[in-house]
């Protein structure tokens, strides 16, 4: 088993309300020196079998279709080994 | 890596032979020559920039204009109108020292593509427009049309925008209080997301978008500016500047309503100070509308420090400066000795302001940036004096055809079961059946001043705690009517919404519009506009409720096909007291009910003739204003007398419609006798206009009964409110449960 991960990011372009918020609240709590925040989302997906281009297209797929809306969003998918989930499970 | 100099004003004197991408940015070739005329020379590419938004069809009216003036022309004779079009928003008098602000617009292509965001940012941008005005907004509403209920793609819009007005609005903190939810497959790719809102201020509060005064600064504040809803920037942006800076820039532009509910406190604090001298709204064109229009609408010329912007994104390039539509942000000029204040009410909200320029005494609008002076135009050539065009019009050739496809030949119900049956289909019809699945994904009732909301006629928000003023705004419209006949389909929209406000007790005072039609290159498209202004126009001079703005939404259509012809209208009014509103829910058995107006048989375009036999041909009902004034007279004094305990208006559906959500609502059924010299199928489905059914309490009847005869309007007594079933004498009878079942479980069925 196989863990693939999608990161989801608002375009550069576009808004992102929730990363000015916590970008905002930063100097309030003594934290200084990030002059931007961008908040994003991260699906961590569990691939039953191998992890072949087959399966690879068909993640594009349902994170194109449906984890990211790709009028504002980006994504990004990316293979971790079986090997690092185990160590990180730990 | 080269860049090429800063396309200053002498820069473009010096250089006439560069070429610019005017036709990518939309202008046509004798438009831009226009503005070469204009100007004397080529324009700079900000400029290019200014005026190719601004003289866009969206900004510049310039296919519709020649339409619209009747408006104004036709204007009727009225002493509640404070402010009319032209400004952000009309402004009307409802007594007591208060003035109410209101207005529909349109947020249609930005919603198909982005359901959420689109229509997110389009409850932002009409809320902005009420603030503009000094008014505090009380209340939105939001008259929406789909495709077809079961298209798989309507499942993709409709709840984005469902969601995206629910959660804008409700952080906001305002009431979503009526509007509509109408599916037909003409709205498939062009689904229509009006939204419009209302808001209250003192007479003293009113304020207008101008700039005047030299010396007095322009404060941009808000969010940041960022690419948003620049598509057509980046074109310029790549020929100015190096392929190195991200080019594509998205059309769409989210939104963030507690930025907007800052903005709110923040600027209605400011014009409490009485630190505002004029005030704009950044939406459509961005910067570079609120500047010009701010420039031409003062006395002087105006001077603006691009870089003085804030931005979001550090790459902007000037022109998309000018052209970015970042939400939740106003543009305010303030006399010199009170910027200061004005900054520091701003810091309290926590809102980023800076000045950005000054009031000028010349007559010119100046941006420099980097030093160079980019942008040197008279401001009402970019604003005001836009290109207007009298594009042809023609009847279109297959109007006749319709018209006689006449759909009082449909086959009606021959037995009493068909007729029940029918009766069922219709009211759990998309169309018909309970939107509460919809409606109550907003928030009807924060702040503590709604009166009604949906699936009421009309919404009603108190304004004054003490005396109990209130407003009522109802929104109607109906495209298949208007696609029948645009001129009347026009004035039934008006009816409708006129009847729906003064079924609730409430005075109709004024009008807004939102016009949604296809592409105005079309002849029959243009046809149809025109002939549905013409009908609104002389159907607001003859009810006496003058038009005090509005919004064109043009091209809605996809490849030939253009959507029905839907002019939205959307009627305010005032009640003294909103104790005594009508509300549409039966509330007590035994009282009497009555069907005021006269019955005939009138089936174009009706919902029963969708529903049956998908059909739609022959002419949409027949229009009597005066008799529409009658009926809302009579139905205000009802209200403020207490003879009347329920009312509800008849529209599409017809009288079988109305009652069952009448009895639905209040948990009582109705026995009901079909009156001489109609036959039960005419009597339950047609849809003449001019009409309501109103539940009249025992003691009252006599005195109800003398006011109709002695003003003239029928009246006839159609049955009893009683027992839990819907019952058509010597018909059929339908129980509640059932007719609940079909009412209500149609949306959840197709949409959750």
């Amino acid at each position: 088993m196989a863990r693939v991960v999608v990161d989801v990011m608002l375009k550069p372009e576009i808004l992102d309300p929730q990363g000015q918020a916590v970008q905002r609240a930063l100097p309030r709590l003594g934290f200084e020196g990030i002059s931007d925040v961008r908040q994003g989302k991260r699906f961590e997906l569990e691939v039953d079998g191998p992890v072949d281009d087959a399966a690879l297209a068909r993640i594009h797929d349902l994170a194109e279709s449906f984890l990211a809306n790709t009028v504002i969003e980006d994504f990004t998918v990316k293979v971790e080994s079986a090997d690092v989930v185990a160590e990180a499970s730990k | 890596m080269s860049r090429t100099p800063l396309d200053t004003v002498e820069h473009a004197a010096e250089t006439p032979d560069v070429e610019l991408p005017w036709a990518e940015l939309g202008l046509k070739k004798d438009e831009y020559e226009r503005v070469v005329e204009i100007l004397g020379r080529r324009p700079t590419g900000a400029e290019l920039a200014m005026y190719s938004v601004m003289w866009s069809e969206h900004c510049s009216y310039k296919s519709s204009k020649v339409h619209l003036r009747q408006f104004g022309e036709k204007a009727p004779e009225s002493d509640a109108m404070l402010v009319g079009i032209g400004e952000n928003a009309g402004v009307v008098d409802v007594g007591q020292g208060y003035a109410v602000t209101f207005k529909v617009e349109s947020h249609n292509h930005p919603s198909y593509v982005e359901p959420y965001q689109g229509a997110a940012t389009g409850v932002g941008g009409i809320v902005r427009d009420i603030i503009a005005m000094g008014a505090r907004p009380v209340a939105v509403v939001d008259p929406l049309r789909f495709g077809a209920a079961d298209h798989p793609d309507t499942k993709r819009v409709l709840p984005g925008v469902v969601a995206g007005i629910g959660g804008y609005g409700n952080c906001l903190g305002l009431p979503n209080i009526g509007g509509e939810v109408v599916f037909d497959a003409c709205y498939q790719g062009n689904p229509l997301v009006n939204a419009g809102a209302i808001g209250v201020m003192r007479h003293e509060d009113i304020h207008l978008a101008k700039a005047s005064g030299a010396g007095n600064k322009v404060i941009l504040y808000g969010a940041r500016t960022g690419g948003d809803g620049i598509g057509g920037a980046s074109i310029l942006a790549s020929e100015t500047f190096d392929d190195a800076k991200p080019s594509k820039r998205p059309a769409v532009q989210v939104g963030d309503p507690f930025q907007e509910k800052l903005l709110i406190e923040c600027t209605l604090e400011a014009f409490q100070e009485k630190l505002v001298v004029g005030i704009q709204d950044l939406g459509a064109a961005g910067l570079s509308c609120a500047t010009s229009e701010l420039a031409s609408n003062g006395s002087g010329g105006m001077r603006v420090t691009l870089d003085d912007v804030p931005l979001r994104d550090s790459t902007l390039s000037p022109e998309e400066i000018l052209m970015s539509e970042s939400q939740e942000r106003m543009c305010a000029v303030v006399e010199p000795g009170k910027v200061d204040r004005f900054l520091e009410i701003c810091e309290k909200w926590d809102v980023i302001a800076t000045v950005i320029g000054e009031v000028t005494d010349g007559d010119r609008l100046e941006i420099y940036w980097h030093g160079g002076k980019i942008v040197d135009v008279d401001p009402r050539t970019v604003a005001h004096e836009g290109p207007v065009y009298e594009r042809p019009y023609a009847r279109p050739s297959w109007q006749d055809e319709l018209q006689a496809d006449d759909a009082n030949k449909l086959p009606r119900p021959q037995t009493s079961d068909e007729l029940k049956d029918q009766v069922l289909k219709l009211v759990g019809s998309p169309n018909q059946a309970s939107k509460q699945w919809i409606t109550q994904q907003y928030d009807h009732f924060v702040q503590g001043n709604t009166v009604l909301a949906q699936p009421e006629d009309s919404g009603m928000i108190r304004v004054d705690e003490e005396t109990g003023l209130g407003v009522a705004i109802a929104t109607d419209g109906n495209g298949r009517y208007a696609k029948l006949d645009p001129y009347t389909g026009a004035q039934l929209a008006l009816a409708e919404a006129y009847r729906n406000v003064a079924t609730t007790g409430a005075k109709p005072l004024a009008v807004s519009d939102c016009l949604n039609f296809g592409s105005p290159e079309d002849p029959a498209v243009m046809w149809q506009f025109a002939e549905a202004v013409r009908g609104l126009a002389d159907g607001c001079l003859q009810l006496g409720t003058p038009v005090t703005g509005g919004n064109v939404s043009l091209y809605n259509q996809t490849g030939e096909a253009a959507i029905h012809p839907t002019p939205v209208v959307a009627v305010l009014g005032v009640i003294d007291d909103v104790a005594r509103r009508t509300p549409v829910a039966f509330q007590e058995e035994g009282q009497l009910l009555y069907l005021l107006g006269d019955t005939r048989e009138e089936f174009g375009g009706s919902a029963w003739s969708q529903v049956i036999h998908d059909h739609l041909g022959g002419l949409p009902p027949k229009v009597d204003l005066d008799r529409e004034r009658l009926l809302g007279e009579i139905l205000i004094s009802a209200s403020r007398d207490g003879m009347i305990d329920s009312a509800h208006d008849l529209s599409d559906g017809g009288l079988v419609q109305a009652v069952v959500e009448s009895a639905l609502l209040g948990g009582k059924g109705a026995r009901l006798v079909v009156p001489d010299g109609l036959d039960a199928f005419t009597f339950l489905f047609s849809e003449s206009a001019g009409r309501a059914v109103v539940a009249v309490p025992r003691s009252e009847e006599v005195r109800f009964n003398d006011m109709c005869g002695a003003r003239g309007l029928p009246a006839t007594r159609i049955g009893v409110v009683d027992g839990d079933a819907v019952e058509v004498q010597g018909e059929f009878t339908l129980p509640l449960t059932e007719l609940r079942e079909a009412h209500e479980a149609t949306i959840p069925g197709l949409l959750a």
